[in-house]
């Protein structure tokens, strides 16, 4: 790709065409093969590869700037605090939160909403309170409110899905009531790629005095983020889903919120005062995070944000939206498909299952061809059951696919067809 | 592609696509539930047994084409084995597709055992093996009488 030298796309650029090839070459990991394949990775749903910048930053720390943060008086753990609290500030300007305050760093989004339903949940909850979920959720913002209802005796309602997979957004108004206390969705399925109309659900949440949760692993990877435009209450996403690495994330929570909630674990860093007798806790975000933190993982976290943020967002969604309508067009021309996850708007994910072939058989066939897909029910065994199968074969795109990804991919399944007959 | 033909052998597309004693058998002794957590695959295994000898054997359930085959050739096998070649043949199996030694075709002490070396291409395929192991693992606790789900994991 011989183009113009500026390629890195700023927001003044609106209209310059997305460049996948050059976003690959960030990539180290996409020029290996596997099987003497090339990779096809189609699976950044789960974890997304990481690009050059991101590892480069993580490398830079430990090489240059690395010892503990807080309570150290040197130089080096001054620049390691820096580092952390600067992350903290990207990850503010990244979702568009008030204040740093406002930014907790977890493990990812799991620790986030357990954080949520552990601390907000039993303090503010009790029984019968009602929480509001949706046929589309991943295990982790189902089992920890789960575990809530054993402790409190709150009540879980659930928004049902139809044969495309869409969120019912008349099915949810009538599930809100003067009961709900919180309504907890997720903004994009990880199976499916249904977006949920976040706006419109947290307008009906106020409207019944409920706040609102959002599990943004998926949401935050496939469109820009502002919080406040949103006014969510809680907002949570991952590191790993976001071309950053694992062991790091996200929960936004508003300060008021936050101030009036308890700590979720105890330890170092979490305190104000500590005595046998009596223990003052910090202010958010320290309250929330007690021990060492990932600190490497918070610098390549915000090395992921610039790199993310360094697209123009309406490119990158067209480039998806694009990679989307491809493989949707490839996958309903084979007859033995069956697509699953069919809302309008969806995001760049595809679930589809194949006449008599089981998933499992489909990914590893696929995998001997150098692709890379996931097979299973996703977390999502709910939604599994909902549509009465045992899973899908998932392919979930990102930055750095291209039409020619979905090609292979197409003639991987081909080659299950000629296996399977 | 060879690697996956020799996964995907005929006999095994055959018993994955018609798996035969599929179903619950008219008198039971012993059942027992078999589950992968990893891909959601359930088997349920039924023994008949009397006399220390399985008089009959079926299965029912979902999952992939190795581990709806393996459970098809299981039951196969074992109609009118004893506890004890039943034993034997569980640790042969076992070594068959999950050692990395070479697949040796004619060491089995079982003679029947041979028909199951088709399932040896699972040694190539480490995220697989556990699909061909399942149903034998469930068939075992069948056997045993365990009343705990058996899982892969
Ligand atoms: C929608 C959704 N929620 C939550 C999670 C859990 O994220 P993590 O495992 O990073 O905590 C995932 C990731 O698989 C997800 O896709």
């Amino acid at each position: 790709m011989n183009t113009a030298p500026a390629q890195r796309l700023d927001n003044s650029a609106a209209t310059a065409p997305f460049d996948a090839e050059r976003v690959r070459a960030d990539f180290p990991i996409l020029s290996r093969t596997v099987h003497d394949k090339p990779l096809t990775f189609l699976d950044s749903g789960a974890s997304a590869q990481k690009p050059r910048q991101v590892i480069d930053a993580i490398s830079r720390c430990y090489e240059a700037e690395y010892a503990n943060i807080h309570r150290g008086v040197y130089e080096l753990s001054a620049k390691a605090t820096e580092a952390y609290e600067g992350a903290r500030a990207r990850v503010q300007r990244f979702v568009n939160a008030r204040s740093p305050n406002e930014i907790v760093f977890t493990k990812g989004t799991t620790e986030a909403i357990n954080l949520v339903a552990t601390s907000w949940g039993g303090a503010f909850l009790g029984e019968g309170d009602e929480v509001v979920l949706s046929m589309l959720e991943h295990h982790a913002n189902i089992v920890p409110w789960q575990l809530l209802r054993e402790r409190t005796g709150i009540v879980l309602k659930v928004v049902p899905t139809d044969e495309n997979g869409a969120f019912l957004l008349d099915a949810y108004e009538a599930l809100v009531g003067p009961r709900t206390k919180l309504v907890a969705l997720t903004h994009v399925s990880n199976v499916l790629g249904t977006v949920v109309p976040v706006a419109e659900v947290v307008r009906i949440a106020r409207a019944n005095g409920a706040k609102v949760l959002v599990d943004g692993a998926q949401g935050i990877v496939h469109q820009p983020v502002d919080v406040q435009a949103l006014d969510v209450d809680f907002y949570c996403f991952s590191g790993h889903k976001l071309y950053g690495p694992s062991g790091i994330g996200v929960l936004y929570g508003k300060e008021a919120l936050l101030a009036a909630m308890p700590p979720y674990q105890g330890g170092g860093d979490m305190i104000e005062r500590v005595t046998f007798e009596r223990t003052t806790f910090a202010p958010p975000p320290a309250r929330f995070e007690a021990g060492t933190p990932p600190i490497a993982g918070t610098v390549g976290l915000h090395a992921a944000i610039d790199y993310v943020a360094s697209f123009d967002p309406a490119a990158v969604a067209a480039h998806e939206h694009d990679l989307l309508a491809y493989a949707t067009e490839r996958l309903s021309a084979l007859n033995s498909v069956r697509l699953y996850g069919t809302a309008p708007g969806k995001a760049a994910i595809v679930s589809f299952t194949m006449d008599d072939v089981h998933p499992h058989d489909i990914g590893t066939i696929l995998d001997r061809a150098g692709v890379a897909v996931r097979v299973g029910h996703h977390c999502a065994q709910p939604l599994m059951d909902h549509f009465d199968i045992a899973g899908t074969v998932r392919a979930s795109f990102g930055l750095y696919n291209t039409r020619a990804d979905v090609d292979r991919l197409i003639d991987g399944l081909d080659e299950v067809r000629e296996i399977f007959g | 592609m060879s690697e996956l033909r020799e996964l995907y052998q005929e006999v095994i597309l055959d018993h994955g696509k018609s798996p035969r004693n599929f179903g619950k058998p008219p008198a039971v002794t012993g059942e027992s539930h078999g589950h992968n957590p990893l891909c959601g695959d359930t088997i349920t295994i039924y023994v008949d047994v009397a006399n220390d000898v399985v008089t009959d054997i079926g299965f029912e359930g979902r999952g992939c084409a190795i581990s709806m085959a393996s459970a098809s050739m299981m039951t196969e096998m074992l109609r009118g084995k004893s506890r004890d070649e039943v034993e034997a043949m569980f640790a042969e199996f076992h070594a068959l597709v999950a050692s990395t030694e070479p697949a040796c075709e004619a060491g089995f002490e079982t003679p029947d055992l041979d028909k199951l070396i088709v399932l040896a291409g699972v040694r190539e395929f480490p995220m697989r093996v556990k699909c061909a192991t399942l149903p034998w693992h469930t068939m075992k606790a069948a056997l045993e009488g365990e009343s705990e789900e058996i899982t892969t994991e």
